[in-house]
């Protein structure tokens, strides 16, 4: 039997609280389309109830390493992900995870608000339908009601429930689809961009969206805004040319960045 | 004559088009205000001018000349009077005839002027539509040369020129349509005439076999459609069980899970098949499938005839195939990906997706493919002609021979017969219920397709 000191227990056991912190977890993560390579092995942790932005110049991979958390990536002919991304300490590129569970429990975001051709309610009931969460017809009722409150849409909209999707306004749109995500219940929310389609109003809506999700989801966050990525995050990500620069406090990497080519960005020098 | 006269015509433009643009231009030089059109516009419109009411007298003359000729001779024909249309008609082919040197009996005095009589109107005719397009081409080179100046807005004219083009292009068709309808309905109604209205579409029995000649003993005849449509309604029923499900499950397989290279080469070949001509497709039905469903039919203990709407019906199955599958494929690949991803996003699977997302979308693109086979399988002929039956039998026994609308219009218009009888006549009715029932199938598609559009 091992003894271990007092020091090394003590060390241990912090380690197991951060690892219990982490929802999930990217080692060496990198990723190639066919011949070129998108990603240089990164590590990057996604925390709890935490909202982390990813932010860095265009191309530099924030979309692409936000598509490996959930294995979007799998949808792309010749894309190819090595190193290990974790989700609760189970590894998703395990041969014996169904994509199918994990996307229920890391929903997604995309940049142009995509409602399906359907109705309001539809929308929403595609997600729990096909998971088979609810059974009558007072359970749909419900799930729909629950997610469209959570997006903050309930109000806007609940007259015209039958109405299509395709009808409401960008902003309306976008909230929609995080309400379709939110119903299946996922644990981990990724959003790609969610606001670039948006006015400010919208956008300040979906911002204060996002702060509120933060309470029951883990939320990433690609985002162009500086501002945007200062306003909802707790964590920030920097990507440039496919490698993680820097991952820090949000309010740190604002004021005190530790890498040059953070402080560069932030302050508009290039991107 | 004519030939020469249009070359004339299209030369004067081509002459025009620089004699104005460089009028224009000199006028131009040198003018101190800011002039309106390019050079190259005077001159298009005087081409304009000069040509095309010159080639609008032409085209009139073209169409009417020769019906007018006919009154005049007919007219001036002792006794013609009391003649009736078909006589006067036969009367005035036996004149033009003869005016054309095929001589097969002696003419009578009477004919022999009516052609002397014939000939000179032509010539005179001849002679007035070229000095109308000289004198029409000659005003509209005189007055669009002298338009032409500095404020002249020639674009604009030219514009509405084309404008006015474009329109009576697409009235060409409208008006050619029109015309193949009222012709249709025209002689329909000369055989709803002979045969009542009623008795036509709601009599069970179509048995066309009535006597041609006088001297020629049949039966009394009998002309229902329904059994003819039911046949057509069980043919393109067969059609449509082989097509729709092949053709969507195809473009689905291409679309969504096929690699490149497979699709590169099976969707060239499938768009290959709708230009196989129908006659090799009904060889096809004939020597082959029909064989074979017989065969299957006895060792079923079905007692099937060599002519079996199963055989007409599948093969003309496989001919719509790449209706419906090249426009499913087109609907399919156009749904964006967003739609796609939005759906994996939700853990959806690929074949939760298709059902639930992309057929959906895609399904006015669908149905356009459905209905355009449809209708194709509804008009065809070759297969059903050469591996159907004559029969008009109310059956939905596949292995049965059926008859169906497009045969009985063949088997009705073949052979020598008469163009006022009653047989003759129904090729036209049957034609005329072809033409309302592919009409009403375009409607309803239309409706439903506006209707459960899923809009993207
Ligand atoms: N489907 C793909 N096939 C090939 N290369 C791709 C594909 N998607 C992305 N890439 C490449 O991978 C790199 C990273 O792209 P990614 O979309 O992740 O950038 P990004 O940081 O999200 O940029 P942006 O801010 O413009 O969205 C880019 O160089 C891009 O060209
Ligand atoms: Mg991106």
């Amino acid at each position: 039997m091992n003894i271990m000191s007092e020091a090394a227990v003590e060390k241990a056991l912090e380690q197991k609280m951060s690892d219990a912190h982490f929802k999930m977890v990217g080692k060496d993560v990198s990723v190639y389309y066919g011949e070129k390579r998108a990603l240089f092995d990164v590590n990057l942790n996604v925390r709890k109830n935490t909202v982390t932005a990813l932010i860095g110049p265009s191309g530099c991979g924030k979309s692409t390493f936000l598509r490996t958390l959930n294995r979007m990536n799998d949808t792309i002919e010749g894309c190819r992900v090595t190193g290990s991304i974790t989700l609760d300490n189970a590894d998703v590129y395990d041969q014996s995870v169904d994509v199918v569970e994990l996307r229920a429990r890391v929903g997604m975001v995309f940049q142009k608000p995509n409602p399906f051709p359907k109705s309001i309610y539809e929308n929403i009931a595609y997600g729990p339908r096909i998971h088979g969460l609810a059974r009558s017809k007072a359970d749909f009722d419900e799930v729909v009601e629950n997610s469209l409150q959570k997006a903050g849409l309930f109000n806007e909209v609940k007259d015209r429930l039958h109405e299509p999707g395709t009808g409401l306004s960008g902003g309306q749109q976008q909230r929609l689809c995080i309400a379709r995500a939110i119903a299946v219940g996922p644990e981990v929310i990724l959003m790609d961009e969610p606001c670039s389609a948006l006015d400010p109003i919208a956008t300040a809506k979906v911002e204060e969206l996002i702060h509120e999700l933060r309470t029951n989801f883990t939320i990433v966050i690609v985002t162009h805004s500086m501002q945007q990525a200062a306003r909802v995050s707790q964590r920030t990500a920097m990507f440039h040319l496919g490698n993680l620069v820097e991952e820090n406090d949000t309010d740190k990497m604002f004021t005190n960045p530790d890498d040059q080519r953070t402080q560069d960005y932030i302050m508009g020098r290039f991107g | 004559m004519s030939g020469y006269l249009l070359i004339t015509l299209a030369l004067a433009a081509l002459v025009m088009t620089f004699v104005g643009s460089a009028r224009a231009r000199a006028t131009q030089n040198g003018a101190s205000e800011k002039t309106h059109s390019r050079p190259i516009y005077h001159g298009l419109n005087a081409a304009i001018w000069t040509g095309v009411p010159a080639f609008i007298f032409f085209l009139l003359w073209l169409v009417g000349q020769s019906s007018v000729i006919n009154q005049l001779v007919i007219a001036s024909f002792p006794g013609s009077e009391s003649l009736d249309a078909t006589a006067k008609s036969l009367i005035l082919s036996e004149v033009r005839q003869v005016a054309a040197g095929n001589i097969f009996k002696e003419p009578t005095p009477e004919i022999q002027a009516a052609v002397a009589h014939l000939k000179s109107l032509q010539q005179l005719s001849s002679v007035a539509i070229i000095a109308v397009v000289a004198a029409a081409m000659a005003i509209g080179a005189f007055l669009g040369y002298r338009v032409i100046g500095n404020r002249f807005r020639a674009r604009h004219s030219v514009e509405r020129s084309v404008t006015y083009f474009m329109m009576f292009s697409s009235l060409v068709a409208i008006v050619t349509t029109l015309g193949i309808i009222s012709s249709l309905v025209f002689e329909a109604i000369q055989f709803f005439s002979k045969v009542p209205v009623t008795e036509f579409l709601f009599g069970l029995r179509w048995e066309p076999q009535i006597a041609i000649r006088a001297d020629q003993v049949a039966g009394q005849g009998a002309f229902g459609v329904i059994p003819v449509l039911f046949g057509t309604f069980v043919i393109s029923g067969i059609a449509m069980i082989v097509a729709v499900p092949t053709g969507i499950l195809s473009a689905i397989y291409l679309t969504e899970y096929s690699d490149k290279r497979f699709r590169a080469v099976v969707k060239p070949l499938l768009e290959i098949l709708a230009g196989v001509p129908t006659v090799v497709y009904g060889f096809f039905a004939v020597l082959t499938v029909a064989p074979a469903v017989r065969s299957l039919g006895l060792s079923l203990g079905i007692d099937a005839s060599p002519n079996s709407a199963l055989a007409a019906g599948a093969v003309m199955g496989v001919m719509i195939i790449p209706f419906i599958s090249s426009l499913s494929d087109d609907a399919l690949a156009s749904v964006p990906r967003a739609m796609r991803e939005g759906s994996y996003a939700l853990g959806a699977t690929k074949g939760e997706t298709i059902r639930k997302v992309l057929l959906p979308a895609a399904l006015p693109g669908i149905v356009g493919g459905v209905l355009l086979a449809l209708s194709r399988a509804v008009g065809e002929t070759m297969i059903v002609v050469m591996a159907a039956g004559l029969i008009a039998k109310m059956t939905v026994n596949p292995f049965d021979a059926v008859t169906t609308v497009t045969v009985q219009i063949v088997t009705l218009l073949i052979g020598d017969s008469e163009f006022d009888n009653p047989k003759t006549l129904a090729a036209f009715a049957l034609g005329l219920i072809l033409f309302i029932v592919t009409l009403i199938l375009n409607l309803i598609a239309l409706r439903t397709v506006r209707k459960y559009r899923e809009k993207y």
